[in-house]
């Protein structure tokens, strides 16, 4: 019989739970945290910004893992994909992945999720639908005993003053206030998606990285938000997949071409920079003409929701040209967020871990995109190892959790610095961050020059996020939503700054070409105040 | 972006205000849910397949609604086309163990 989290004495109008372990987030790192916290015997409550089982960025996708078997040739699977990270990410950190992941995809067909078959009658375990996926990991969450609490914002954390204690938010749909006592708290609240209108987007706004920071959490790798993918226009399929058998053309049909100076026929990877070139100068159109019938078919039958667009449009993808955009990913498909200082996912701050998109995977990937495929092994592992941790700790700090004075933690968008303005309002400030992180002509390809203009405003929009926006009742949870977009898109362009050279997604047009002295990771601690130091200088002080 | 709940088909089971991610949807005292905050809708198509009477219609843009009306949704059959294409019925998963994505990324 699993534990359950006990509702302790509380006001009639809150919400009061304790437990040893509280996971906040919803998609995949989020449910491995539960169930790895749960079967280690630790009482454990999720809750989530949307549901367990559609919130996130995998549950509406069809996602790949990065599904490496044991053997001789792990290591050099390992070695070959290091190559192409901009000598950013750690071979180490990435065995483990590829092991822990590999063992959870496992577990996955244990457990009974319906794999397809290969033509031998194996299992193929390397890729993951994302609606089943999501559903079926709600189950294995609920059958470990896992307390589940949808549509309930965490809007910051607790600390009594020598670990984080829990995380206090509000129930949206019954307009409660919550707070869950917890020994240890796991981050998976993803990553931030800047309110781009992608598959996932709505709740991945990044406010993990500000609950961490104000809690003395760093963050890694926040110059990597150069990541887009294409989509048909208007539409919020950032699916790339397809465009891999796709020719691109202009306005006047004329057709875009690749570095070779033949016709672009793959719009994916690399790719991406020759279609974001011709889309700065105007609209852009694909046909995914480079598909044979065979291959369509299997498009069609294996991605189904990147042709949801196309059918409800009425448009045939393989004949007619379409109108494409190159949508921005922020750190969802880019690779930033808060920075692991240990194995078991540790922040850094007692009490305090991180799993899936939420923290930093350039130990992963580097200053290139994991893609699909690298998050979701991530996730897998990342989150099995953060529950762990987590149930670790509450089970090391015992009674000791709960006898301080128990600190709320959350400042900009919730308790402003100085006097509430009105006029400041989530929308308009969520807008101004936007046009700053998202135009490919300020992010995709950077300047020196545009990142200082771009930071400028985005420290003014700062004060004001930090001085003046308040919230009351649930539009808290906007005002806090649009303080952690800031906050990311502040970061991510004094982190851009800082890497003065190009390295995998970060195009800096001023600087081509790596720097041999910038071959280490940029760790940026503090919320207002804030600075950036090299990665060995972060190990130093670590060990101090 | 959302756009139609159909009263017609609607059981009024309340599951697309539960499952929503973007927390679109509002129950009613007596009636089916209605489109609350239609702006949040990130167009992901999951309110469709947990419908366990394809009574939900997303449209394909993302930045605002196209004002389909429910006669062309049923016309064209577009009630329920997502869900078919997954093989996902009546609101349970389904499918997934036909996924041919393994062939994609052999291609690829």
């Amino acid at each position: 019989m699993p534990k359950t989290a006990t509702a302790a004495r509380s006001a009639p109008e809150r919400l009061h739970l304790t437990a040893d372990v509280l996971v906040l987030g919803g998609g995949p790192s989020a449910a491995w945290a539960a169930v790895a916290a749960a079967e280690s015997g630790a009482t454990v409550v999720l809750a989530d910004k949307g549901y367990l089982g559609t919130s996130g960025a995998t549950a509406p996708s069809n996602t790949g893992t990065w599904c490496v078997p044991p053997g001789d040739n792990r290591h050099a699977v390992v070695e070959r994909r290091w190559q192409r990270t901009g000598e950013l990410a750690d071979q180490r950190w990435m065995l483990r992945c590829v092991d822990t992941a590999y063992r959870n995809l496992l577990q996955l067909s244990e457990w009974g999720y319906p794999f397809p078959s290969e033509d031998d009658g194996r299992l193929y375990i390397a890729n993951l639908r994302g609606p089943d996926y999501m559903r079926f990991m709600r189950r294995r969450v609920l059958l470990a005993g896992v307390t589940v609490l949808d549509h309930h914002p965490a809007l910051e954390l607790l600390s009594d003053g020598d670990a984080i204690v829990g995380a206090a938010g509000i129930g949206r749909q019954i307009e409660r206030d919550w707070r869950v006592d917890a020994k240890a708290v796991v981050l998976a609240t993803g990553g931030c998606a800047f309110r781009e209108r992608i598959l996932g987007s709505t709740g991945l706004t990044g406010d993990g990285y500000l609950m961490a920071a104000e809690a003395g959490a760093s963050l890694s790798g926040m110059e990597f938000t150069g990541k887009y993918t294409l989509a048909p226009h208007g539409s919020s399929l950032n699916k790339g997949l397809p465009f891999r058998w796709a020719s691109f053309h202009r306005e006047d049909g004329s057709a875009i071409l690749g570095p070779t100076g033949e016709p672009l026929r793959n719009g994916i990877g690399e790719r991406e920079e020759e279609v974001a070139r011709a889309l700065i100068e105007g609209p852009v159109y694909a046909r995914l003409d480079q598909a044979e019938p065979a291959l369509q078919g299997w498009l069609r039958q294996g991605q189904p929701n990147c042709f949801v667009p196309y059918d409800r449009a009425g448009i045939d993808p393989f004949a007619d040209l379409f109108r494409v955009s190159l949508r921005a990913e922020g750190t969802v498909r880019g690779t930033g967020g808060i920075d692991i200082v240990s194995d078991d996912c540790g922040t850094g701050v007692p009490g305090l871990y991180v799993a899936g998109d939420a923290a930093s995977r350039e130990i992963m990937t580097g200053a290139v995109s994991g893609g699909g495929a690298v998050n979701s092994s991530w996730a897998l592992a990342s989150g099995w190892w953060a529950g762990k941790g987590a149930s670790t700790h509450a089970r090391r700090r015992g009674g000791k959790a709960f006898r301080n004075e128990v600190r709320p933690l959350g400042q900009a968008g919730l308790r402003p610095a100085a006097s509430p303005r009105a006029d400041i309002a989530a929308r308009e400030i969520i807008e101004t961050v936007r046009a700053e992180v998202v135009p490919l002509d300020k992010n995709f390809f950077r300047s020196g020059a545009g990142l200082e203009k771009s930071g400028e405003r985005l420290e003014s929009v700062w004060r004001d996020v930090r001085d003046h926006l308040q919230g009351e009742g649930v539009e808290r949870i906007r005002t806090r939503e649009a303080a952690s977009i800031a906050a990311a898109g502040r970061w991510s362009v004094a982190a851009a700054l800082h890497r003065s050279e190009s390295r995998g997604m970060h195009r800096r047009t001023d600087l081509p070409g790596k720097s041999p002295t910038l071959a280490h990771r940029l760790v940026l601690t503090g919320v207002d105040d804030f600075r950036i130091s090299g990665a060995p200088e972060r190990l130093a002080e670590l060990a101090s | 972006m959302i756009e139609i709940v159909s009263a017609t088909r609607c059981v009024e089971c309340d599951i697309c205000v539960k499952v929503c991610p973007a927390n679109v949807f509002d129950a009613t005292k007596d009636g089916a849910p209605v489109i609350a905050r239609q702006e949040d809708c990130q167009t992901c198509f999951l309110c469709e397949i947990y419908c366990p009477t394809d009574a939900l219609y997303v449209a394909e843009t993302a930045e605002g609604p196209t004002g389909i009306s429910e006669a062309e949704v049923e016309a064209r059959h577009l009630f329920g086309g997502y869900a078919r294409a997954l093989g996902w019925k009546r609101g349970k998963a389904g499918g997934s163990q036909f996924d041919p994505t393994h062939r994609i990324r052999v291609a690829q």
